[in-house]
């Protein structure tokens, strides 16, 4: 397929390739955490040699919506939400693209929670970074789903009465192939996590810990992180479900009493994903779609032919 | 009773196989000559309840579901769960011969099935009959049905009657069963089938005088409703995504699709809700393929922000849109004209789109081609917009129609060579969203392409596509956005109308219409012009934009015309109004809402009272509305 170069291009990529030359529209505060996962996401591109142009990155609202911005791939800043569809049918139309799908914790765990949901169950082989900071930013510090029990905000005034959402065990129980958590203040790991979620197949879900400097000053995202992989007192089997749902359990308690774990809890490696699924199903061509409308070769069907039922 | 023509209702309980049955029966009309249509009414439940299906043949090609109906095979619904004596509703059991005595036309035939319906149900029948001049057919059809098979192929033997009191000869039905099935169903269906046949022959000397007309079709025919139209327009645009949710009657072209694209190596894909619909239909066409997605109502409301989103990063989207009665959630079975308003102007922000809403299966399958052509090639959402009657209208049409080539084109792709020497900012990023002119449509590139790379975003945004909040920019892009409705305009002038025109050119009375409507409308026409009256018609299809000068010619010199739609608040009358203005005074409404289409004798009744210029009110179930007064 020449009409697409970009894919499986081979050539050197660093992170300054996907560094817009033009400034954006400044968007986020001194000191967000949503710096780190930019870095993370441009150091885990080019070690993986991702050329610019066969990335698709795909935002939904709000300050995490705004990635797309800093991070000159192809792009698409969405709805509130929604990604995660628009990701998988491109993901779907063209498997040779590297989708990755990035929104905040309001976005993929409270308006977009259906499409979380099923979208990991499906297992598409995509990546979805959440930008987690406990807070919505944008429209000026209000809880979200995941703020703490009892978090105080100007539409939350007597402290939310909700428990928070536990990303990871949701996740786990949707049906992501693979799921882990990192932080901003933890760069090293949170490049090596991406990467790995990048390259894993299936649907890869990381919940990043992001600081809100401005409406989160409080957050735990600022205490010094635990790495589960490198940690003595950790002792579990990424690949088995029910040990990962235990240690997922105790870390998304911790997190709220002060203690930051990270690192991988989750890897499903022999899984299928959807697009394997459907194939096996005939349900899918195994090359993509998008290739046949450049296929000179190809006749394409017209429905004249297909009319002996209706005769 | 008219002579030349056959229209039959089976009526029975859902789940009894009155669709399936009426389906082949209408096949084996159309494969016996003849012109056919057909009307379904159905409740919204899987079992029981009053279900019936409308077949009328006729030599003539026949545009709607005519008045009444001459012939009917109440088959009594084997699922009824409350025949308590006294019930508020009725007896289940026997509303198909019941709820259908209405519209029985006089001398018309009614044959019953003993074996479910009891002699005792059946009440004053005869002393009907003897009024109306009905001939009754009790006919135990269950008891030939279970002789040779099962009980539920007493809709076999209903046809194997009416065949024998209509003197239709049994091989276009034979056939077709041996097309569709085979072994021990085949055998014991045709057994059942010809005794029946035999029996009524055997047992009644036929009273009336309907006989099933004779023609022969000079080429191919085939049966297809506008959801066929639909997406073989699809497929033949080169669709090859679909994503949808299940809502009646969206769910026709749905599961039609469905089959279809994945035959065809392509992916559909049933998903969450309407939501994940519309931006997966989006995310597809983002990547490059041809993507049609779609709803009734209540799902198409959940994909508002989506169609916003489409057109404001200029994503080519096709929608199907079938509107049935009633907002969240009516009447899900019946057939309403009452989202016009709605998907002209669905979702936030000064938007623009094509609209069309095709009368008929042709039109169907013409304007789903012409929406992916212009929703590719502008860059925009384009709805097809029809109702749940034109789901279950199935008509015969040659074959030939559909004789044309497929167009996978993409519209406006560039290939990277031709990105390479198009603008592109300093970065080097394309310009995909340049505004060198006022009506730009940039060509699109597509992930993965060399020299393409861009930002798609919701937010108003620069050349590149980066998020800009510069006021002057703003104003440049929405302009270029806002006009691309006139360059599709201008382009849709150089086209064919779709608009079409009947009746007297000259009359100073005329009708309008939009939509399914169209047949019926322009039968109402033909019919009052053969009885003397100077009368015109002008069927709308195309929305938005409006054909508003051809609308224009149309009325000019009109003195009185009445819009005929099928909703309370007159939408469509509305719309004119709020283009013309000056036609507050002209224009006066007939409108039905009760979930049924019209039938041309309404349509007729209405043109009567109006014209006679003495008011009054129509005895069916439309609704006469007078003319607003001149607004502007």
């Amino acid at each position: 397929m020449n009409q697409f170069d970009a894919i499986d291009s081979g050539e050197e990529v660093t992170s300054d390739d996907y560094t817009p030359e033009i400034e954006p529209q400044a968007t986020w505060c001194p000191g967000c955490g949503d710096y780190s996962v930019l870095k993370a996401l441009k150091g885990a591109m080019s070690d993986l040699g991702r050329d610019p142009e066969e990335v698709l990155l795909v935002t939904g609202i709000g300050c995490s919506g705004k990635l797309n911005s800093y991070f000159d791939s192809y792009g698409f800043h969405a709805i509130h939400g929604r990604t995660l569809p628009l990701g998988r049918a491109a993901k779907m139309v063209n498997e040779d693209l590297e989708v990755v799908a990035a929104g905040g914790d309001g976005d993929g765990y409270g308006i977009g929670g259906n499409h979380f949901t099923h979208t990991a169950r499906e297992n598409h082989d995509m990546t979805y970074i959440v930008f987690n900071n406990e807070v919505f930013g944008l429209t000026k510090g209000q809880s979200s789903p995941t703020s703490p029990k009892g978090h105080k905000s100007k539409t939350q005034l007597r402290g939310v009465a909700k428990d928070p959402v536990r990303p990871m065990s949701l996740a786990l129980s949707a049906g992501a192939s693979f799921i882990a958590r990192t932080a901003a203040t933890n760069p090293k790991q949170a490049q090596e996590i991406l990467v790995e979620a990048i390259e894993h197949d299936g649907f890869a879900h990381v919940d990043f810990l992001t600081q809100c400097p401005t409406w989160n000053k409080d957050g735990a995202q600022y205490v010094p992180y635990i790495d589960v992989q490198e940690s003595d007192e950790y002792d579990f089997d990424v690949t088995d479900r029910r040990e990962a749902a235990e240690m997922m359990h105790e870390t998304e308690q911790a997190l709220y009493d002060g203690k930051v774990l990270t690192g991988r809890y989750y890897v499903e490696k022999d899984r299928r994903t959807y697009q394997e699924e459907k194939q096996a199903r005939d349900e899918m061509p195994e090359s993509p779609v998008v290739g046949q409308y450049f296929d000179e070769e190809k006749e394409w069907e017209r429905s004249y032919d297909r009319l002996d039922r209706h005769t | 009773m008219t002579q030349d023509e056959l229209i039959w209702r089976i009526a029975g309980g859902s789940g009894d196989g009155i669709d399936s049955t009426s389906q082949n029966f209408t096949k084996a009309l159309m494969r016996y000559g003849l012109h056919v249509y057909t009307h379904r009414h159905y409740p919204s439940r899987i079992r029981g309840g009053h279900t019936y299906v409308e077949v009328r043949a006729s030599e003539e090609p026949v545009t709607s579901r005519g008045d009444g109906f001459n012939v009917l095979l109440a088959l009594g619904d084997s699922f009824a769960r409350n025949p308590s004596e006294g019930a508020v509703y009725g007896d289940e059991k026997t509303k198909p011969l019941f709820e259908n005595l209405d519209e029985l036309n006089e001398g018309g035939l009614i044959i019953y099935d003993t074996g479910v319906l009891e002699d005792e149900d059946v009440g004053d029948l005869e002393t009907q009959a003897r009024e109306n001049d009905w001939h009754l057919y009790p006919i135990d059809l269950r008891a030939i049905a279970r002789e040779h098979g099962r009980d539920v192929m007493r809709n076999t033997a209903g046809v194997g009657a009416t065949a024998a009191l209509l003197d239709m000869p049994l091989d276009p039905i034979q056939e077709l069963m041996s097309e569709a099935m085979g072994g021990d169903i085949l055998d014991a269906n045709l057994a059942v089938l010809s005794d029946a046949y035999e029996h009524t022959n055997a047992e009644f000397e036929a009273t009336h005088d309907l006989r099933i007309p004779k023609h022969d079709h000079d080429e191919e025919q085939v049966l297809l409703s506008a959801s066929h139209g639909i997406s073989y327009g699809a497929i033949d645009e080169g669709c090859r995504f679909v994503s949808g949710y299940p809502m009646t009657p969206w769910t026709d072209v749905f599961t039609i699709l469905k089959r279809e694209i994945e035959d065809l190596g392509g992916v559909a894909e049933q998903v969450e809700d309407e939501i994940a619909a519309s931006m997966m239909a989006i995310g597809a066409s983002h990547a490059g393929a041809k993507a049609l997605t779609g709803s009734s109502g209540g799902g198409f409301s959940l994909m508002s922000e989506s169609i916003g989103l489409a057109e404001m990063t200029e994503t080519p989207l096709v929608m199907v849109e079938a509107q049935r009665a009633g907002p969240s959630t009516g009447m899900p079975t019946k057939t309403e004209q009452s989202d016009l308003e709605f998907v002209l102007s669905t979702s936030q922000g000064d938007s623009s789109r094509v609209v069309f809403a095709p009368g008929n299966v042709r039109e169907s399958y013409e304007q789903t081609r012409l929406a992916f052509e212009l929703a590719y090639k502008y860059q925009l959402p384009a709805i097809v917009l029809y109702d749940d009657m034109l789901t279950g209208e199935f008509r015969n049409l040659p074959r030939s129609f559909f004789d044309r080539e497929a167009n996978p084109d993409l519209g406006s792709v560039a290939t990277e060579a031709e990105l390479e020497d198009l603008p592109h900012d300093v970065g080097g990023r394309y310009e995909r969203f340049r505004t060198e002119g006022d009506t730009d449509v940039n060509p699109r590139s597509l992930p993965g392409m060399r020299n393409g790379r861009f930002l798609a975003t919701g937010n108003e945004h620069w050349p590149d596509g980066q998020i800009a909040e510069d006021t002057a920019n703003r104003i440049k892009q929405m302009n270029r956005r806002v006009s691309k409705v006139e360059v599709v305009r201008d382009a849709l002038a150089e086209q064919a109308s779709p608009d079409t025109v009947v009746g007297d050119e000259d009359a100073d009375f005329a009708l309008l219409t939009w939509g399914s409507q169209k047949g019926v409308v322009e039968e109402a026409v033909r019919r009052l012009t053969e009885s003397g009256h100077s009368i015109k018609a002008l069927s709308v299809s195309q929305m938005a934009p409006l054909r508003t000068e051809e609308i224009a010619d149309f009325l000019a010199g009109v003195e009185e015309a009445l819009v005929v739609e099928m909703n309370a608040t007159g939408q469509f009358k509305g719309l004119l109004q709020k283009e013309f203005g000056d036609y507050g005074d002209v224009l006066s409404s007939l409108l039905k809402y009760n979930g049924d289409p019209f039938e041309p004798a309404e349509i007729i009744e209405a043109v009567e009272i109006k014209q006679s210029g003495e008011g009054g009110d129509t005895s069916s179930e439309t609704t006469l509305r007078p003319p607003a007064g001149d607004r502007s």
